[in-house]
């Protein structure tokens, strides 16, 4: 056992939990939470740092105590004493290697705070566990041998942190019984490290001197072996620093809508977890990125409605008006709403084999909305030690560049410098749905609305205006045999009779042409929804009433579709017909050829279909014959054309 | 607003993964053991979806030798509930008569782990909640919320994706699965502290009451059905009385019991936060491996 004069000065709750339990509950009721990563290698010590406050904490018992014994014989580095790192490498491969190579959590308590510590491998080809370990983390760790002061991977691991956004470094300078304590040699790391902060903009940090092994300066300040320190212990200075929740609940209202909560027609509740500020009910607010307003009901939970709410809370709000609302779109403060847009600027940090693919589409995910995005050429890659910027053509696995984004559609986001669960977003590949990448958003860039609002001499409403009708996309969708072609087909007849003008967009006329390239595989489907979302998109430019009679099996994709379109030009047609009765129809023999195997991706069979959850126009092709069904589309959209 | 507690804040996180699985998944199934962790993903999983009840079935992979108190809180809690309750038992296992005493780490294997996959083949279920927590065992540490799993159920270490934020990829080719874990970052106390702050209905052998035991093994266990070991140990055990409990709940011939007086909760957390026996202990299942036990059965699809 190492022993030291602070060995025994843990933590003073055994007494309390004996005498007066109840006492000692109360008080861990109420206990904040504090996330922080520890950076370094094992060289520095973190292993043996967290095995340290885990065992001070009590958070091993004996009979882990006893493993822990064994295996310091068997495979520890510290000779016959106990080797703390064991505590908390854990897989076996890594225990063979001597290194850990991936993010584990571990917990532990005080009387004042609960920690979940991040431990992450120090090595550069392994900076992509750091990037996640410390993108939750409100504090930062960071351990510098004292016989070795800066080096190039405190300088690398600094840089990390704070390009997560960590605002509270702790620069833990170990191993001082390895120096005999000496103050000199700490002033002097001290200030090589103020040098540094300076230069990459860290504000401050806070320097303790420390012995993981010893125990000096982590529960108690100062140790006997270091009286001339005159700042915080470890553990004082990791209960009082101030938590990022605090300062999130300062700022304006946020919500990303997760899922939309009907257990009956007469309730509609917005489920998420609240990323910024608080709500009351009372509060306006607004719905974005669609711009709809609104005022806040009620705040549900299962105890009873609620007074308020806080970032940092999974709530479910209900709001006076039946405004349109769904997963994917931010619930915010009504005078304050955060910006949506389609081009962006970030830094990007690759976590991938395969190298990035400028120009390729992967799935970005921000807060609840997934999107296509497509990354452009880096603008630079930055060099994680000197912090100089290269010129890149990619990003390979660990590397760290800044680049622009695109999305298909507006994305609803903040500075990750403001909002962390707005402004960070991972990138996900379409083919291994692989988590490829992360990114922190920078800025929008506005140059997406000039390419893509460039006023022209005659405007769609003048197009509109020339055809004496509202231009509309009626997007019939539903499974194969549904009957989505025949009641277009019946639906367009009608109008043409009343002298719309109209055009009917089927499988027949763009699988054969424009979208002859796609197959049947997830991508190619929603490659295809894309390119008919975007056709169809023109010809209501052109002031044209558009049909169309596609699966589109997928929500998101109609959604996609809706957002490419002002609001109300799309009309979701859904041609409600069960399964079994389409697969008894089998007009094409297709489903047949799917229950044979000899048709993969079929929807319906091994192949999903989402079926709308809020379609303008329903119809039920059960009780409907076509001619009624016809009948009932156009009654409905009459007013509106 | 004051500053969110540490209990505050988990409880937050759980609910909002639940809602991720079932805002990304196609066929999402919760995992149910009836042990207090599982009580506790329970409830949180009501407080997740109300006004709706979770909108996803309850999963029972049973081995027909869980303490009678398990299975009468089973069936209360789906009922009370109005939650569906799908209990699977595998057939071979059963047929081939697979206990505990006579098949070892078999039992666990051919019930648990081959039932478990069985199960979530059967129903076809895409992304399946548990209640493992990290800090029960060392390679939990590094296990992800969300956890996936090749066609075959494998878990491949080193083929894990990066969570970042709280954002969580669901992407998944046809066939594979997930296994999400919402109370990961939760401890034992955490666990016994919210269930008293919830008034979170448990199973009563976790608390200290007189009970039949024998001696089997160096171990004591409670004596829950003595028609069947007596079929099954060739004899009848020498019963003893004894105030017992458990810290965890298993396989009633797998799960150790230890001498306590701890009857109420309050009890419990204190017994437990001075006791030097840590949770797993009781269980014989991380031993058999030695040190690497339970990442050998978690590569192999043991939950």
């Amino acid at each position: 056992m190492p022993t030291s004069d602070t060995d025994s000065q843990t933590y003073e709750t055994d007494a309390l939990i004996a005498e007066d339990i109840g006492a000692y509950l109360d008080q861990h009721q109420n206990k904040q939470l504090l996330r922080f990563i520890t950076c370094g290698s094992v060289d520095d010590g973190k292993s043996t740092l967290i095995g340290r406050l885990l065992y001070d904490s009590k958070m091993i018992f004996e009979d882990q105590l006893t493993a822990l014994e064994d295996d310091s014989k068997k495979s520890g580095t510290q000779g016959q004493e106990i080797d703390f790192a064991l505590l908390v490498d854990g897989l076996a491969a890594e225990r063979e290697q001597g290194i850990t190579i991936d993010v584990a959590y571990r917990f532990f308590a005080t009387e004042k705070r609960k920690f979940i510590v991040a431990d992450t491998p120090g090595h550069e080809q392994y900076t992509r566990n750091m990037v996640t370990g410390a993108s939750t983390a409100d504090l930062a760790v960071i351990l510098i041998d004292a016989r070795k002061g800066v080096l190039v991977q405190t300088r690398r691991h600094s840089y990390l942190a704070h390009l997560l956004g960590i605002k509270h470094l702790v620069l833990a300078v170990n191993k001082m019984d390895l120096v005999d304590y000496d103050q000199a040699t700490f002033d002097t790391i001290v200030a090589d490290y103020q040098k540094f902060a300076d230069e990459i903009g860290i504000e401050s940090f806070t320097a303790i001197p420390i012995s993981g092994f010893k125990g000096d300066n982590i529960t108690q300040a100062p140790s006997a072996n270091t009286s001339w320190y005159d700042g915080k212990a470890l553990i004082d200075h990791l209960e009082s620093v101030e938590l990022a929740n605090t300062t999130a609940q300062e700022r304006a209202f946020r919500m990303p809508v997760q899922w939309v909560n009907r257990p009956n027609l007469d309730f509609r509740g917005f489920a998420g977890l609240i990323s910024d500020g608080t709500v009351k009910p009372g509060d306006k607010v607004r719905i974005v990125p669609a711009g709809k307003t609104s005022t806040v009901k009620s705040i549900v939970s299962f105890e009873g409605d609620m007074d308020e709410a806080a970032a940092g809370q999974s709530v479910t709000i209900t709001l006076d008006d039946e405004v349109d609302c769904s997963r994917g779109d931010v619930i915010a403060t009504a005078d304050d709403p955060p910006e949506a847009s389609d081009q962006f600027e970030a830094t990007i940090v690759w976590m991938d084999d395969e190298a990035m693919k400028p120009g390729r589409g992967y799935f970005l995910k921000l807060g609840t909305q997934t999107v296509t995005a497509t990354v452009q050429a880096p603008k630079y890659e930055i060099d994680v030690n000197s912090f100089e910027h290269l010129a890149a053509k990619t990003l390979e696995l660990n590397s760290i560049g800044v680049a622009e984004l695109r999305t298909d559609r507006p994305i609803t986001f903040e500075q990750y410098s403001t909002s962390r669960q707005l402004g960070g977003f991972i990138l996900i590949d379409k083919i291994t749905n692989a988590t490829v990448a992360a990114g922190m958003i920078h800025f929008s860039l506005r140059r997406a609305q000039n390419v893509h609002w460039q006023p022209t001499a005659i405007t769609r409403e003048d197009h509109a205006n020339k055809m004496n009708q509202n231009p509309r996309v009626l997007w019939f969708t539903g499974l194969s045999g549904s009957g989505k072609s025949t009641i277009a087909n019946a639906v367009e007849q009608r109008l043409a009779q009343m002298n719309r003008h109209t055009f009917l967009l089927d499988g027949d006329n763009v699988r054969h042409g424009l979208n002859k390239d796609l197959g049947f595989t997830e991508t190619d489907r929603i490659e295809n929804i894309r390119r008919i979302g975007e056709v169809a998109k023109l010809m209501a430019d052109a002031g044209l009433i558009v049909l169309t009679a596609f699966i589109s099996p997928f929500r998101a994709e109609r959604q996609m579709v809706r957002a490419m379109l002002p609001e109300g030009e799309f009309i979701e047609v859904f041609v409600d017909t069960p399964l079994e009765v389409a697969e008894e129809r089998d007009v094409k023999g297709l489903y047949k050829k799917a229950r044979a195997g000899e048709l993969k991706n079929f929807t319906g069979i091994d192949s999903p279909y989402e079926e709308p959850q809020n379609a303008e126009i329903r119809v039920n092709t059960v009780d409907m014959s076509v001619e009624e069904a016809a009948d009932y589309v156009v009654a409905q959209i009459l007013p509106l054309i | 607003m004051a500053t969110l507690t540490h209990l505050q804040r988990l409880e937050a996180e759980a609910i909002h993964i639940m809602r991720e699985v079932v805002a990304e998944a196609q066929n999402p199934v919760m995992m149910y053991s009836v042990g207090k962790d599982s009580a506790v993903m329970l409830h949180l999983a009501r407080k997740a979806f109300y006004p709706s009840p979770p909108p996803f079935p309850l999963l029972h992979v049973d081995t027909t030798w869980k303490f009678q108190d398990m299975y009468a809180l089973r069936d209360s809690m789906a009922k009370k509930i109005g939650m569906e309750l799908l209990v699977w038992h595998n057939k071979e296992a059963e047929e081939r008569g697979i206990n505990p005493f006579d098949h070892g780490p078999l039992h666990t294997d051919m019930w648990k782990t081959q039932g478990l996959k069985q199960a979530l083949d059967h129903y076809g279920f895409d992304a399946a909640f548990g209640g493992a927590r990290r800090d029960e065992e060392k390679s939990r540490a590094k296990e992800r919320v969300f956890s996936f799993r090749t066609a075959s159920h494998g878990w491949d270490p080193k083929n894990q994706r990066p969570e970042l934020w709280n954002l969580y990829n669901a992407r998944k080719a046809k066939g594979e699965s997930i296994r999400v874990f919402p109370i990961s970052n939760w401890t034992e106390l955490d666990i016994w502290q919210y269930i008293m702050a919830e008034n979170i209905e448990i199973v009563p052998l976790y608390f200290a009451a007189e009970r039949p035991t024998f001696e089997w093994e160096g171990g004591l266990f409670m004596a829950d059905d003595m028609d069947r070991l007596e079929k099954v140990m060739g004899k009848k055990p020498e019963i003893t009385m004894k105030s017992i409990r458990f810290r965890t709940l298993g396989c009633f011939p797998l799960t150790g019991a230890v001498e306590s007086e701890a009857a109420t909760l309050e009890d419990v957390v204190q017994e437990m936060l001075l006791t030097t026996t840590s949770e797993r202990q009781g269980r014989t299942i991380d031993k058999d491996e030695g040190g690497a036990g339970m990442e050998k059965k978690k590569q192999e699809g043991y939950f």
